[in-house]
């Protein structure tokens, strides 16, 4: 459509110049900005970014949650984004495009299945291909899929075939990452390609002694680092780990990232490593307090680093306390590392060990208002109240929520015949209706 | 004089078999739990530092473990430093531990999702060597990953506590089968002592232990732990609770 014909379907409609090169060179930043996500990243031209997820997913809490805060931030930076994992680079290009609301995770081994159903425009063809393929009646992937190959290939060359191997993940389709000039990096190339566990180590702890002295000379520790392997049949493994604080020292980086070799498959080879400080923050030499009172706190964060650079960051916490009487409000999870205030719970009420998450609901015969239950059945056992302390008042949080403003729940802690404790809560004060439904709860069980 | 010589060689044996399970490079170090007649019992007067331990609840507890952790909680709130505390999936409540001592600040969670990583997280933690305690909740606990865990107790000298907690009541046989741990316990609820007003007492529990290398099984009735972490002898009788809280007196004092 050209534009003067635009302009008169939409008044006050913006035209701007289109400045490809421009738009090369913003995607490009886009993708140094995408480093943040996962190692391997490139940008596709004209709309689109790659990045190589495995190895770095489970840092984020899962491919989903990644895609998620991913897509969010682009909005929160102005740029309506749809993203999409999959098993290819060809399925997760379709996926984003004709299938991201505005996510799509495809499960491992059934990009072949999904893409069977979608236009054949999502194979990156050129258009005058798709235009022809349509004349010829085919509209879906799977159409072209339950076709004899080889007269397809007569009629529009080897090209087709390729992508569609690319989409189905039968063939290997490698890219070349971006890296920031910027950015503290040592490599080693290797005359003879490189393949056992022990080999990989060995280099690994060279790159990391390079790359610690580098970090040295401009005062620097590092935070996040990437150790990728180009491997002779052109694909690219990588392997990334996070320090809690600026880190330089050699032999802790180099067990975070040996730690994780085992997740790199070599083929049938490693031919090149690069060892990228994708994130460093300034690192000063500190004082050791050193103290004739007490014995200095041992340093306990290359534990921490260890164990969430293998499970994920989100795996390790603490408890902190919130200042709420809602039992399941009162606790928050904070990172292992944040300060310590010295807060706790206000310690007069007994409290249970475990506390069941959701509460969950329990056949009794009480006396109402404020008497505890004579028996209760829970997970089909019945038992005798023995002995009971309560009710204990909580009243719900009307500054929170609407639907708080009259809420109450009555506690009691009860024991049974045989010596078991369980705290267990009516919703509801025994009198009025507004105050709950007046069924009871099983919340948690004593010591 | 024959009785001298003979104790002589027990004594040199004794020595023999110390040297041959590695201790002999440090003193063990103990625990005490405070309570003279727990610790009369164990070798060395206390619960071994650099050592593994393991604990179950009874009946109930083999599934819920919530007496386990809580006896857990208070072994660790009288140790120094920080403590790991590894599960497959997360459902203590803090403000019970706070209550036994053990206040937010001290405890690292991790979060594992499966057995196999609890048990490589809690085998990191006790190699360590930084941390005071190191305490883990799983289900199997075979004998090649408990003496690997006992290794890297002794070598650190931190306390390792095996929490064994099982899905479903059955499954609690396994605590028969054996494994590399220095002590095993149990510990099960028992009903609270009885109060002149109606209302829940102090809880008690009967803390059986059921194994301990190099000494005798025994069980106990105690009175969970206070506000330090310290349990205490349950008083049999309501009239007795005074002796029994000078005895606890005197043990602390």
């Amino acid at each position: 459509m050209p534009a003067s014909k635009a302009q008169v379907l939409v008044p006050g409609l913006v035209n701007l110049e289109l400045e490809p090169a421009e738009d090369a060179a913003a995607l490009d930043r886009l993708a140094l900005w995408a480093l943040r996500c996962a190692p391997i990243v490139a940008a596709d031209p004209p709309d689109g970014l790659i990045i190589d997820t495995s190895g770095a997913d489970h840092l984020h809490g899962g491919e989903a949650a990644m895609l998620t805060s991913l897509v969010a931030r682009m909005e929160a930076s102005g740029i309506a984004a749809r993203a999409a994992v999959a098993d290819s680079w060809g399925a997760a290009h379709a996926a984003a495009r004709f299938l991201a609301r505005p996510i799509a995770v495809i499960p491992r081994g059934q990009a072949a299945d999904v893409m069977r159903d979608l236009p054949i425009r999502a194979l990156r063809l050129p258009n005058s291909t798709v235009d022809g393929l349509h004349v010829l009646g085919f509209e879906r992937i799977g159409d072209i899929e339950d076709t004899p190959k080889a007269p397809l290939t007569h009629r529009f060359g080897s090209v087709l075939l390729r992508r569609l191997d690319h989409a189905m993940g039968r063939a290997a389709e490698p890219f070349e990452p971006v890296r920031s000039p910027e950015l503290i990096e040592v490599r080693r190339a290797f005359g003879e390609p490189i393949g056992a566990a022990e080999t990989i180590a060995r280099y690994t702890a060279r790159l990391v002694d390079q790359l610690c002295a580098a970090l040295d000379q401009q005062g620097l520790g590092a935070r996040r680092l990437d150790l990728v392997f180009y491997r002779v049949d052109n694909r690219i493994e990588a392997i990334r780990v996070g320090t809690a604080a600026p880190v330089r020292e050699t032999r802790r980086l180099t067990r975070l990232l040996t730690d994780r070799i085992e997740t790199v498959d070599p083929g049938f080879g490693i031919e090149l490593m690069t060892l990228t400080a994708t994130l460093a923050d300034p690192l000063r030499a500190r004082q050791t307090i050193s103290s004739l009172v007490e014995p200095e706190e041992p340093d306990i964060s290359d534990l921490i680093d260890v164990i969430a650079n293998r499970l994920g960051s989100s795996r390790l916490y603490r408890f902190a306390p919130v200042e709420s009487d809602v039992p399941e409000r009162s606790v928050k999870r904070v990172a292992p590392t944040a300060p310590d205030d010295g807060a706790s719970w206000p310690g007069e009420w007994p409290r249970p060990s475990r506390l069941l998450s959701p509460p969950e609901p329990i056949d009794t015969m009480a006396l109402l208002p404020d008497n505890p239950p004579v028996w209760f059945t829970w997970r089909g056992i019945r038992r005798r109240v023995a002995r009971a302390d309560g009710p204990e008042r909580i009243f719900g949080e009307w500054w929170l929520r609407e639907a708080e403003t009259q809420s109450v729940r009555d506690y009691f802690r009860v024991e049974d015949e045989g010596g078991e404790r369980f705290w267990i809560y009516r919703a509801g004060d025994g009198e009025d209706p507004a105050t709950g439904s007046h069924k009871w709860f099983l919340h948690g069980i004593f010591a | 004089m024959a009785m001298s010589s003979s104790s002589l060689a027990l004594s040199e044996l004794r020595d023999r078999i110390a040297r041959l399970e590695g201790g002999s490079a440090r003193r063990r170090e103990v625990l005490p739990f405070g309570v003279p007649e727990i610790d009369r019992v164990l070798p060395g007067g206390g619960l071994a530092l650099g050592a593994l331990h393991e604990v179950a609840g009874g009946a109930n507890g083999a599934v819920d473990a919530a007496a386990a952790a809580l006896w857990a909680a208070g072994i660790v709130a009288r140790m120094r430093g920080r403590v790991l505390w590894c599960v497959t999936r997360q459902d203590l409540f803090a403000p019970s531990l706070a209550q036994a001592g053990l206040p937010p600040g001290r405890v690292i969670f991790v979060e594992a999702g499966d057995e196999a990583a609890v048990l490589a997280c809690f085998e990191e933690g006790l190699r360590h060597g930084g941390l005071g305690a190191v305490v883990a909740e799983v289900a199997r606990l075979p004998m090649t990953s408990s003496r690997r865990l006992q290794l890297a107790a002794e070598v650190s000298g931190t306390l390792g506590i095996a929490i064994r907690r099982w899905r479903r009541q059955t499954e609690a046989t396994d605590f028969g089968q054996p494994t590399a741990a220095v002590s095993r316990w149990r510990v099960s609820a028992l009903s609270s002592r009885p109060l002149p007003v109606p209302g829940v007492g102090r809880p008690r529990w009967r803390l059986e232990l059921l194994r301990v290398r190099a000494g005798e099984s025994a069980d106990f009735e105690v009175e969970a732990p206070d506000a330090k972490g310290r349990l205490a002898l349950s008083a049999d009788l309501a009239d007795r609770s005074a002796a029994a809280q000078a005895r606890r007196l005197g043990a602390v004092g």
